[in-house]
């Protein structure tokens, strides 16, 4: 039988930092003989990443942000005991700094329509117990009990969900093209192999709510006609990873999965699989050839993998949000979820916050909302007050939108046609302090190391554009070199096998197309407006502004900086590396940047 | 663990494991227990652990929360009972032995239990 609590404090974000919170938090509800009626959980990642440790305590729904061991023994006397809200542990509003004590009143939340993230920080996730509780797996009941493969299919592709993986290909269609592939063996596959940098919804997911993508992942299964499933995690996630092999325990043990589900006579069973960790392995054929134990690298699609996938058998793969959807649209109904959203792309998509916003995490809004509210609203904004310039949308693979495009709806086809891509869902804020150049040399770096090599386009071409944009970068770039890079550009996007080449140039060419002044100043003024690449620039102590406090000449590590007390300092710039500590911490805005 | 073998079996366990997570889903009523020093030395803690256990036995949704004190020590503890828009109702002096009668009456019934009512604020 149950217990009634009167109030359940929910704790996110703890990974293995603070591992002493939940242990105080319990010691200290027991010696205050709360034990039998505040429960302490722990709860998955809630996505305001840039707040953790944070508490949710319910029903009151107070919100505490950044909570440490040494809190607890206040938090349980004010609030636990005594119904007050300890106001230092509370989320201030960037500017006003007042407190919001109430989670639903917080921007960050406030603005967000929660699909996927239904119950990320809401439910333990180790607990099969509580997914059923809040409604879970009674969408597999309804369709293994009332529905035809067909009439799932059919609602399915109604709803207008699109692969949330990146490529946003129709999720009905897909597995319509699953279920007349021929073939006595099928294969279900879940795609936890996320791969792009400051990216890091789908492994939260798994964290957090692992049941959800297994009973997508059932009912896709019984749509599609599959009874052997598997579940491509990195093995690095080991926290996703523990998660979904609980999960996976936990249902089969109440015969959500196995033979005969629900006595419905199905029967559908899943294994783990651990890969190392790649970008590339996120391809479908990629992570097909690890899972069979092979390198992982794609191969042509001339054979759709639903048709041929893995060992040569009709195989649908799925992003682990999209399977998290699917018991949504089950329960709410296609045309729910056709209505959110915009005309072509349906529901919501959860974007990963990073760079220069102030509120880093992730945030699922409503498909078509703008940059603007995006990057204001819920993000709130670029930190220290300073200008924004420009977003990278889509992983190191996409590409940036500037100021002018703030406005801009964000759908699957208005991002590309702006240079851009959906992709994953990550976004880069980038203040007046990026350097587009540099930003675009580091996202080459990266995916020069993560290409396969199997193409020569991809391999070579990504190497050559890297060496010219690094020769830029030390001004030493030429203006034809403008040129080479957009056809070098093309030609990897044309040419290359998988999406991984056919991406690779975009934030270059997207950085060429909106920022393109900025590249001439690196080539012809031999300067960097950002004032980021080393070669181009030279701090210097602004003397009007200077009082001599002599804080940057403590802080510089190479001793550069001299001076008398309460005069003028002078940064030596045969001494000076450039490594920007006296421009960060002047009080004074006083070191300059030329 | 026995095996699910249908859809009703899966919503029978699902209504069994609400109760478990009741402060986390939504409601209209709220049982708020006064829970300063006043009402914690005139037993509001025995109180609300009788409330919480007849919440339980009943199967009743509502939420219970603690506040701090509101001025009228002398009749702690006070338990306030609001519903949906309805004015919020301030029972005084209540001991473990009157919550049945307060639950069954005021929230199965929906009859506010007069004799014990201190108070009305508008919801």
């Amino acid at each position: 039988m149950a217990e009634r609590y009167r109030a359940d404090v929910l704790v996110s974000c703890l990974h293995d930092r603070t591992p002493d919170l939940i242990p105080a938090l319990e010691a200290e509800v027991k010696r205050r003989g709360l034990e039998e009626e505040v429960r302490v959980v722990e709860a998955g990642c809630r996505g305001f990443c840039s707040m953790g440790p944070v508490l949710l305590i319910q029903p009151d729904g107070i919100f505490y942000i950044r909570v440490q061991p040494a809190d607890v023994p206040e938090l349980v006397e004010e609030t636990l005991v005594k119904g007050r809200i300890v106001e230092r542990l509370t989320y201030k509003e960037p500017t006003t700094h007042a407190c919001i004590p109430h989670y639903g009143d917080i921007p960050f939340h406030a603005k967000q329509v929660r699909i996927v993230l239904r119950h990320c920080g809401l439910i333990n996730p180790e607990s099969v117990e509580e997914y059923i509780a809040v409604g879970g797996y009674q969408a597999l009941g309804k369709v293994l009990g009332s529905m035809t493969p067909e009439e799932i299919i059919e609602e399915v592709k109604e709803s207008g969900l699109r692969g949330r993986g990146g490529a946003g290909f129709s999720t009905g269609r897909k597995w319509e093209a699953g279920r007349k592939a021929e073939g006595e063996i099928k294969y279900m596959l879940v795609n936890g192999d996320e791969g792009d940098p400051n990216c890091f919804m789908d492994r939260a997911l798994m964290e957090a709510d692992p049941h959800s993508i297994l009973e997508g992942l059932v009912i896709g299964a019984y749509a599609v006609g599959a009874h052997q499933g598997f579940i491509y995690i990195p093995y690095e996630h080991t926290r996703a990873v523990r998660s979904m092999r609980n999960a996976v325990e936990q249902a089969r043990e109440y015969g959500l999965l196995g033979e005969d589900i629900l006595g419905s006579g199905f029967d559908f069973d899943v294994e783990l699989r651990l890969g190392a960790h790649s970008f590339v392995g996120g391809e479908s054929t990629a992570l097909m050839h690890a899972i069979e134990g092979k390198v992982s690298e794609p191969r042509p699609k001339h054979i759709h993998t639903t048709e041929k996938g893995l060992w040569g058998r009709p195989s649908c793969l799925n992003n682990v949000k999209t399977l998290n959807i699917v018991p949504e649209i089950i329960n709410r109904g296609a045309e729910w979820f056709a209505s959110i959203g915009t005309e072509t792309s349906k529901g919501t998509q959860v974007f990963s916050l990073a760079g220069k916003v102030n509120n880093v995490g992730l945030a699922e809004v409503p498909m078509g909302i703008t940059v603007r509210e995006l990057v204001f609203d819920v993000g709130g904004g670029v930190p220290k007050g300073r200008e924004f310039k420009a977003v990278q949308i889509g992983g190191p693979s996409g590409g940036c939108l500037p100021a002018s495009l703030l406005d801009m709806p964000m759908d699957y086809e208005t991002l590309a046609e702006a240079g851009s891509m959906m992709g994953t869902g990550g976004v880069i804020v980038w203040d007046d302090r990026t350097c587009v150049v540099d930003v675009a040399r580091y996202f080459l770096d990266f995916l020069r190391d993560e290409s396969c090599g199997k193409c020569t386009s991809c391999r070579e071409g990504i190497r050559r554009m890297l060496e010219i944009l690094t020769r830029i970068t030390e001004g030493q770039g030429e203006m034809a070199d403008l040129e080479t890079l957009e056809t070098l550009g093309r030609v990897v996007k044309s040419v290359s096998l998988c999406g991984l080449g056919k991406t690779a140039p975009n934030p270059v060419l997207s950085g060429l197309r909106y920022f393109r002044d900025e590249y001439v100043a690196h080539i012809v003024d031999h300067k960097c407006p950002a004032g980021v690449c080393k070669a181009l620039i030279e701090y210097y102590v602004i003397e009007d502004l200077c009082i001599g406090c002599g804080l940057c000449r403590r802080k510089c590590p190479q001793e550069a900086i001299s001076g008398e007390k309460k005069e003028p300092h002078v940064i030596d710039p045969a001494l000076c590396i450039k490594c920007g500590v006296c421009f960060d911490v002047c009080k004074f805005d006083a070191v300059g940047v030329r | 663990m026995p095996k699910l073998k249908s859809l009703e079996e899966l919503q029978k366990l699902r209504q069994q494991l609400q109760g478990d997570i009741k402060a986390r889903t939504e409601t209209s009523t709220t049982i708020t227990v006064g829970m300063g020093t006043c009402g914690i030395a005139a037993g509001a803690r025995e109180v609300m652990h009788a409330i919480l256990a007849e919440l339980e036995a009943r199967n009743i949704d509502a939420h219970v929360t603690t506040v701090g004190c509101i001025g009228m020590c002398s009749r702690e503890p006070l338990v306030d009972i609001q519903q949906g828009g309805e004015p919020r109702v301030t029972y005084g002096d209540v001991t473990p032995a009157m919550v049945p009668r307060l639950i069954e009456e005021h929230l199965i019934q929906g009859n506010v239990v007069e004799e014990w009512v201190v108070g009305r604020v508008a919801g």
